[in-house]
C-alpha cells in the first residue's frame, strides 16, 4: 500500500506562511507531480511528507495512519535529493546498503567486528546483498557498484540514488527536483526511464519539479502549487486544457499562453482587439482575461474580421515548429503564434502578417485571474 | 621564452630562494651541530658535519663514563649523549600520550558542536556562537594562573590529566569544524535522516568521513601547538621527570656540569623535532588526496 493523504497542511517559518491548508490525497501506485515556481513551497511540502519538517498544523496520514510524531527514518518513505546525497567517502555498493544495514541489523549487528559474531548477522547479510544486487541489475549500475560517487557521471549518480532509494522497498518514493543537475538531453531520457520504472514498481512516486514539461509528460495527476496554495489538482491533460485559473494557465505549457484583455457585455459577448467570440460567457458586464495557447492560433492568407494582423518581431525556430513573437497593434505584450515549418518558412522577422484563431479554443478569467466558463445554453 | 621573461622569472625564484634559506638556516644550524664536536661549534668551522675526529669528551668523563666510554666520533657522542643524559624515549613517548589524547578528545568534543552549531535549528544557536568566536579572543597565557589554581584545588598538578584536560575544548575546533560543515549540503543530512540514522551517526558516520581534510588541517594546529608547547607544562609539572614533555626535556641539557654542550643537546632537539617531520611529511599527501566533496554536487 502506499497512500499518502494531507489534511489542512500549513507550515509558516516566523511570519512568513509558506503552506496554506493544502489538502492532498495520493492514491496508491500514483506519479503524482508537485509542481510549481521556484519558492512556491512543493518542496517543503515533500520535507514534510517525508518527516524532514514539521508541519505548523494540519496531519499527514500514510496508509491512513497519522504520522505527525513519527520519524523520518520510520515513515517507510525514500527520497532522492536533487544533489543526489550519496555519501562521498562510501563505495556505491556501500551506499545502497547503509539503508538496509540501518534498517535490518540491530545496534550490536552494527558494530565492527564484534558484531560478526551475532548468529542472525550472517543471513541478514545474504538478503542485504540480494535486493542490492537485484536493485543494480534493474538499474544497470552492477558495473559501478566499487566505485565512489566522485568517480561517476551525473547520470550514474542519478541511477545509484535511484537504487538507494529502491532498495528498501518503500511505500512510496518523494524525488525532489531529481533531474535538475542532468544536462537536457540525458533529463529528457531519465524522464521515459522514470515513467517505466514506475510501470513496473507500481509502487506511489511523488515528484517535486519546477519543470511543467516533467509534469506533464510524466505524472498520472499533477498538483499545481504557487505561493504555498494549491491551485489545481488534476491530470495533466486536464490541467493543460482546462486550467483552473490565469495563474495556472500561464504557468503550464510552454511557451505560454497568450493573454488579451477584453470585456464581455450584458448579453455576454466578449470582445478583446475588435474581435467577438461566437460564444458567451457566464459573467457579463465585465473586464475579462482571454488566453489562446499558441497551437490555437494560425498565419493566415485571408484577413477578415475575426483576424488581427501584426509584425514578427521574432522567428524562433524549433525544427519541428515555428513560433512567431508578433507585435499585435492595441496589446501591448508580444503574442506567440506556432507556425508548421512547410507553411510559414518564407515568413521573416518584420514581415506583416494575419492571425486567425482554432475555434472554441479561447479560455476566460476574470479580473481576479479565475476561470470564468462559457454559457453552453448559448453555443 | 624569451630572455626577458627568464630575467624576470629569475627574479622571482632569487627572492624565493633567500626566503628559504632564511627560513631553513636555523634548521641547517640545528642539524650541523648536533653532528660537531663542542670544539668545532665554538670556532664555527668544520662545515656541516665537522671533521668527526675521534676523541675523548671531558664532559662525558666527568658524568662518571670510563674515558675508553668516552671516545668516540662526533655525532656518535652528540646522540649517545643526549640519550644518556635524559630518558628522551620516554620524553617522546608523553609527548605523543598528550598531543594523541588532546587531539581525541577535542574531536570528540568539536565534530558534535560544529554539527550542531552548523546544521541543526536552535533557540540561541547564534548566541552560543558568538560566544564560541569571543572564547577565540581570550589569550591562553590570561587564565593561564586561575587554570592552575583549578588544577592544583583538584589535586591534579604533576599528572597527564593536567597537561591534557585545559586543552579538551578547543574553540578554535569548533570554529573550524563548524565553517566547514557550513559547505556540506544539507541535502546529504537529511539523506542520512532518511536513512535511519541518529544525529550522533550522522556526526560520526556521515560528517566525520566528509570532513577528514578540516580534520587534517586541525590535527596539524592542534598537535603542533602542544606537541611544542613549553609553557603549560612548564607551570603544571613542577617535578617529576616521568611527566616531562619534550620541550621540558630539552631544558635538561640547559647548563651542564661545567658548560653549555651544545652537540647533545641540538641532536636531543632533532630527536624531538623529527617525528612532527615526518608526521607531516605523510599527512601532507593525505592532505591533497583528501576526501573531496565533489561526490555530492
Amino acid at each position: 500500500m502506499g497512500t499518502i493523504s494531507l489534511k489542512n497542511i500549513s507550515k509558516s517559518f516566523g511570519s512568513t506562511q509558506v503552506l496554506n491548508n493544502l489538502n492532498v490525497d495520493i492514491q496508491n501506485g500514483e506519479f503524482l507531480t508537485l509542481v510549481g515556481p521556484s519558492g512556491c513551497g512543493k518542496s517543503t511540502l515533500l520535507r514534510i511528507i517525508a518527516g524532514l519538517e514539521q508541519q505548523t498544523s494540519g496531519d499527514v496520514l500514510i496508509d491512513n495512519k497519522n504520522v505527525n510524531k513519527i520519524r523520518a527514518s520510520e515513515r517507510d518513505l525514500a527520497m532522492v535529493f536533487q544533489s543526489y546525497a550519496l555519501y562521498p567517502h562510501l563505495t556505491v555498493r556501500r551506499n545502497l546498503e547503509t539503508p538496509l544495514r540501518l534498517r535490518d541489523y540491530n545496534a550490536f549487528e552494527r558494530l565492527p567486528l564484534i558484531g560478526n559474531f551475532s548468529p542472525n548477522k550472517k543471513s541478514k547479510t545474504e538478503s542485504i546483498n540480494k535486493l542490492v544486487n537485484k536493485t543494480s541489475e534493474t538499474l544497470q549500475i552492477s558495473e559501478l557498484l566499487d566505485r565512489k560517487p566522485g568517480q561517476l557521471s551525473g547520470g550514474q549518480r542519478q541511477r545509484v540514488a535511484l537504487g538507494r532509494a529502491m532498495v528498501r522497498e518503500p511505500v512510496a518514493f518523494l524525488m525532489d527536483e531529481p533531474l535538475s543537475n542532468l544536462d537536457a538531453a540525458l533529463r529528457v531520457h531519465m524522464r521515459s526511464e522514470l515513467s517505466e520504472l514506475h510501470n513496473s514498481l507500481k509502487t506511489t512516486f511523488v515528484y517535486v519539479t519546477h519543470d511543467q514539461a516533467e509534469a506533464l509528460t510524466m505524472s498520472s495527476r499533477m498538483a499545481v502549487m504557487i505561493d504555498g496554495n494549491l491551485l489545481q489538482l488534476d491530470t495533466p491533460q486536464e490541467v493543460y486544457d482546462n486550467p483552473s485559473s490565469l495563474s495556472v494557465a500561464q504557468f503550464v505549457g510552454s511557451p505560454k499562453i497568450n493573454i488579451f484583455n477584453g470585456s464581455s457585455d450584458s448579453s455576454g459577448t466578449v470582445n478583446f482587439l475588435n474581435v467577438n467570440l461566437k460564444r458567451k460567457s457566464s459573467e457579463n458586464n465585465s473586464d475579462l482575461h482571454i488566453g489562446i495557447r499558441p497551437e490555437h492560433l494560425e498565419i493566415t492568407n485571408d484577413k477578415n474580421e475575426n483576424t488581427f494582423s501584426g509584425t514578427v518581431a521574432y522567428r524562433e525556430n524549433l525544427g519541428s515548429d515555428i513560433y512567431f513573437h508578433v507585435n499585435i497593434e492595441d496589446n501591448s505584450k508580444k503574442i506567440i503564434v506556432r507556425g508548421l515549418p512547410q507553411f510559414t518558412h518564407q515568413i521573416t522577422n518584420g514581415s506583416s502578417v494575419n492571425i486567425k484563431r482554432d475555434s472554441n479554443k479561447a479560455l476566460l478569467f476574470n479580473q481576479k485571474g479565475m476561470r470564468i466558463h462559457f454559457n453552453n445554453a448559448m453555443v | 621564452m624569451e630572455a626577458k621573461q627568464y630575467i624576470g622569472e629569475g627574479w622571482k625564484h632569487a627572492i624565493l630562494i633567500i626566503g628559504a634559506i632564511v627560513v631553513l638556516l636555523p634548521f641547517y644550524m640545528m642539524v650541523s651541530m648536533s653532528l660537531k664536536s663542542q670544539q668545532e661549534i665554538q670556532s664555527i668551522s668544520g662545515g656541516l658535519i665537522g671533521a668527526q675526529e675521534t676523541q675523548t669528551f671531558p664532559v662525558c668523563v666527568k658524568t662518571g663514563y670510563s674515558e675508553e666510554e668516552c671516545t668516540m666520533k662526533p655525532y656518535k657522542y652528540n646522540y649517545w649523549f643526549a640519550f644518556e643524559k635524559a630518558p628522551i624515549p620516554r620524553y617522546l613517548m608523553n609527548g605523543v600520550i598528550v598531543t594523541l589524547s588532546i587531539f581525541i578528545i577535542q574531536v570528540l568534543v568539536a565534530l558534535p558542536c560544529a554539527y550542531a552549531l552548523a546544521k541543526l535549528r536552535f533557540y540561541g544557536r547564534e548566541f552560543v556562537f558568538s560566544m564560541v568566536l569571543f572564547c577565540l579572543l581570550i589569550p591562553v597565557h590570561g587564565i593561564a594562573l586561575p587554570l592552575y589554581v583549578m588544577l592544583a584545588q583538584a589535586g591534579l598538578v604533576d599528572t597527564y590529566s593536567a597537561l591534557i584536560l585545559p586543552w579538551t575544548i578547543s574553540v578554535f575546533g569548533i570554529f573550524l569544524m563548524r565553517q566547514f560543515f557550513m559547505t556540506v549540503p544539507d541535502e546529504l543530512i537529511d539523506a542520512a535522516r532518511m536513512d535511519g540514522m541518529g544525529e550522533y551517526a550522522i556526526v560520526w558516520k556521515v560528517m566525520l568521513p566528509t570532513a577528514i581534510p578540516a580534520l587534517l588541517a586541525f590535527a596539524i594546529f592542534s598537535v603542533v601547538a602542544h606537541w611544542n608547547d613549553y609553557f603549560w607544562p612548564r607551570m603544571v609539572i613542577t617535578g617529576n621527570r616521568d611527566l616531562f614533555t619534550p620541550p621540558l626535556g630539552i631544558r635538561e641539557f640547559r647548563g651542564g656540569i661545567d658548560s653549555d654542550e651544545f652537540g647533545p643537546m641540538m641532536a636531543s632537539i632533532v630527536t624531538v623535532t623529527v617525528p612532527l617531520i615526518v608526521a607531516f611529511i605523510i599527512a601532507q599527501k593525505r592532505f591533497i588526496e583528501g576526501i573531496t566533496l565533489t561526490g555530492m554536487k
